[in-house]
């Protein structure tokens, strides 16, 4: 099953998260386990099954990073186990660079406005990327649009290390 | 006078016959049992008119008493008597030493779990909470007069996998058919959030005897979203009752090890202050212990610098789960408080001013969880079949597969809605490696040792082939009651191997089964009986939804394949008056098996029926 068409959506990027929200609730209302608590055990599992991957298909859709990987997989790119690495230099220099920032957030004096920055400088290239990723897509050079995704899981594993440090900052 | 009885055609004669269902609060310190009678979710009293039964256990020379009489020996008869057994579900004794300290009980170690030494021989936890189970149960019919179709069993959110086992296998071992097991907060929004209608974002804060859980859920249009839950296992009223004997002990210089009977003593004494000291700024005491007696005051303002510690770690889990669930604070429409422990004023105290907003505490907070549960129980049963709430929840623990280096590879990420089913893919790292152990854990830490571990695993047969060229497809399958089921196949040559694990710390079906027996008196007899019971309610239940699906959309059938199902349904219908239970199950599968692809069929055109609703609401 297509996640897109799953949901009865145009396969595109932009998608409107409370159109899709909608339609996972109005779907898993039908297919749902606990509509057939009374049911058979083959029905029950068929019901597991469904949910579970209409769930699937939500949680794909809803996260952006997700989404684009899944887009790019169903035209043969599979960037989350490639083993192709990233040739572009200046790419791989920016993300040293930011790995650096990254680092010494700890020990800046002010590590809360720090990370105010940092969080700004992540937000740019997403929309950065998120953008070469678009117009490649829609150029249907989804090769290229596949390197863009590369790029962008970077960003968003740099965003959750930082998160992650935010965490230990703020003494959860 | 006899009235006639005039039904709609294609209906039932009976189309609001009531089905029984109960909701079931296994709790730490006391359990409840609850069911929606005429429209209204209440808790059902036992003959004494008590609404919560202590969850004690004691066994006697020849005999097992639960509830009050139990709790009111506990003094008495420390090793015998158990109670917050709760505690040790799916629990090492490492951990429960770590995590309780000293405790009254015989422990005897299992492989990852612990039996209890009683009079009455070695006693398993879940065997113990079968006891409770089977209790409330006996209760329930003794209320509603008829058997029940089953019962919805709240846990709390933060329970893994084991302990999620455990439970379900105590409800088996009790003779109660399991409708769906729920996370305690999501009931408590349950009673609270349908009744008035709310929408928007809340927090469940529950502070019960002896766990933490802070939810946070989404109510929209009827859907209950569970967004985050947090919280802590091992953390309760019950330490505050600790902190108490602890402040005690201290104050009065003693530093001995007490006696068995002297503890139990002690933390009934430290409940009772607890308790006192909700209402009252200071309390005075007297307890006389074989070891001396005890006397003095304890003020309330001692109490709460012993225990703000502990509330501030249950504030910290709240920040974690806002955060997890992706909202502000300020988002948080209403804070839902439960469990008796939110009596405690400091703690009412603290969640107001973390939340910024008077938390709701209108209904009986030891009753909240078993009366939303009583209503989730009541719709699965289908009493409601008009509404249209539907309750999503989410895994509290990520799990994962050990890899090299000892790291734990995420495989499903805590707070991922159920169920849900996630494969990641392997290889072999040797040329001609034949079997792969997998070992699967349970946290949010990455290195294995900081994980639990919920089953290791050995998969055979992998075709001999070079070094990373088998490919071995690991599958985790959460269901919607989160447990957990593990596959593994090697699928590079077409050849699959598969292995359906359950996690080591549950109990083998043949343990169940065992537990079952010993349980009643007149073993084979009563066994078969009840086989014979539960298969012929499986089979009625059975021809109802399918007879139900005839009516409500015959049209995806064929007119032959009409006739195939009712005649499979005939044949069932025929078997269930007989005696051999045997014959039942058959009949059930072959109807089972020949509507399958008429139930496959129902759920596309219920999708797609779902999304044309939704394209007319656009336009």
């Amino acid at each position: 099953m297509r996640y897109f068409d799953l949901f009865d959506l145009p396969v595109q990027f932009d998608v409107d998260l409370l159109t899709l929200q909608d339609r996972f609730r109005s779907i898993q209302k039908q297919v749902h386990p606990d509509k057939f608590a009374n049911g058979s055990d083959q029905q029950k599992l068929l019901a597991v099954q469904q949910a579970s991957e209409v769930n699937d298909a939500y949680e794909t859709l809803k996260s952006p990073l997700n989404r684009a990987e899944y887009m790019v997989a169903e035209h043969g790119h599979d960037v989350k186990h490639e083993q192709e690495t990233i040739k572009d230099g200046a790419f791989l220099m920016q993300q040293m660079e930011l790995r650096e920032e990254l680092e010494d957030l700890e020990s800046s004096n002010d590590p809360e406005q720090a990370l105010d920055v940092f969080y700004s400088d992540i937000k740019k290239l997403i929309k950065l990327y998120t953008d070469e990723f678009n117009v490649n897509f829609d150029k249907q050079e989804y090769k290229l649009a596949a390197m863009s995704v590369k790029k962008l899981r970077f960003i968003y594993k740099l965003k959750s290390e930082a998160e992650a440090l935010e965490d230990k900052l703020l003494d959860y | 006078m006899a009235l006639l009885q005039i039904a709609e055609p294609g209906q039932s004669t009976n189309p609001h016959e009531h089905k029984l269902a109960v909701g079931i609060d296994l709790g730490t310190t006391n359990s409840l049992v609850a069911s929606v009678r005429s429209g209204l979710p209440e808790v059902l009293a036992d003959e004494q008119g008590n609404k919560s039964l202590p969850s004690a256990v004691q066994y006697l020379e020849d005999s097992i008493l639960v509830g009050h009489e139990a709790k009111n020996n506990a003094a008495s008869d420390p090793e015998n008597t158990l109670v917050s057994v709760k505690r040790f579900l799916g629990r090492g004794l490492e951990d429960i030493n770590r995590l309780y300290g000293d405790l009254p009980y015989n422990f005897v170690e299992k492989e990852h779990t612990v039996n209890i030494q009683t009079r009455q021989g070695e006693k398993n936890p879940i065997q113990v909470s079968a006891e409770i189970l089977n209790k409330l149960h006996t209760q329930a019919i003794a209320t509603l007069g008829d058997a029940l179709q089953g019962a919805v069993i709240t846990v709390p959110a933060y329970f893994d996998d084991a302990q999620r086992h455990g439970t379900k296998d105590a409800a088996e071992i009790a003779g109660i058919k399991v409708l769906r097991l729920i996370n305690e907060p999501t009931a408590a929004a349950i009673a609270y959030g349908l009744d008035s209608g709310k929408e928007g974002v809340i927090a469940v804060y529950d502070l019960g005897g002896g766990t933490f859980d802070i939810s946070v859920l989404r109510l929209n249009k009827g859907v209950f979203e569970v967004l985050s839950t947090g919280g802590d296992s091992a953390l309760g009223g019950d330490d505050f009752d600790r902190a108490i004997v602890k402040l005690l002990l201290k104050n009065a210089n003693v530093t001995a090890k007490l006696s068995a009977k002297s503890l139990r003593k002690m933390y009934d004494l430290g409940r009772e202050l607890k308790e006192s000291l909700t209402i009252n700024e200071a309390v005075e005491f007297n307890v006389s212990l074989v070891e001396g007696n005890i006397v003095g005051q304890i003020t309330r303002a001692e109490f709460e610098s012993e225990i703000e510690a502990l509330v501030k770690t249950t504030l910290r889990s709240c920040r974690r789960a806002v955060k997890d669930a992706g909202v502000e604070l300020e988002e948080i429409l209403e804070v839902v408080m439960v469990g008796g422990s939110t009596r405690v004023p400091l703690v009412r105290e603290k969640v107001e001013g973390f939340f910024n907003r008077t938390p709701l505490t209108s209904i009986n907070p030891d009753e909240v969880v078993a009366i939303g549960a009583a209503i989730q129980a009541d719709l699965l049963v289908g009493n409601k079949p008009d509404s249209d709430m539907l309750l999503l929840d989410v895994t509290p623990l990520s799990l994962g597969l050990e890899t090299m280096g000892g790291l734990v590879e995420k495989v499903i990420p805590r707070n991922t809605t159920i169920p849900v089913a996630r494969a990641q893919e392997f290889t072999t790292y040797k040329d001609g490696q034949t079997m792969m152990a997998i070992h699967v854990l349970q946290g949010e830490r990455e290195m294995v040792d900081d994980c639990r571990s919920l089953a290791r695993f050995v998969l055979k047969g992998i075709p001999p082939l070079t070094a990373g060229i088998a490919v071995i497809r690991v599958t985790f399958n959460i269901d919607a009651d989160g447990l957990l089921s593990v596959t593994a196949m090697e699928k590079s040559t077409g050849i699959e191997s598969s292995i359906q694990v359950k996690p080591s710390y549950g109990l083998e079906q043949s343990e169940i089964a065992d537990m079952i027996k010993a349980s009643m008196s007149n073993a084979k007899e009563d066994m078969a009986a009840r086989m014979l019971a539960e298969q012929k309610v499986d089979a009625i239940r059975m021809i109802e939804a399918i007879e139900m699906a005839i009516n409500e959309s015959g049209h995806l059938l064929q007119a032959n394949e009409l006739e195939a199902i009712n005649n499979a349904i005939e044949a069932l219908r025929l078997s269930t008056a007989q005696t051999d239970g045997d014959v039942i199950k058959t009949s059930i599968k072959a109807l089972d098996d020949i509507s399958q692809p008429f139930a496959a069929r129902r759920m596309e055109d219920s999708i797609k029926q779902a999304l044309t609703g939704h394209s007319v609401d656009d336009v």
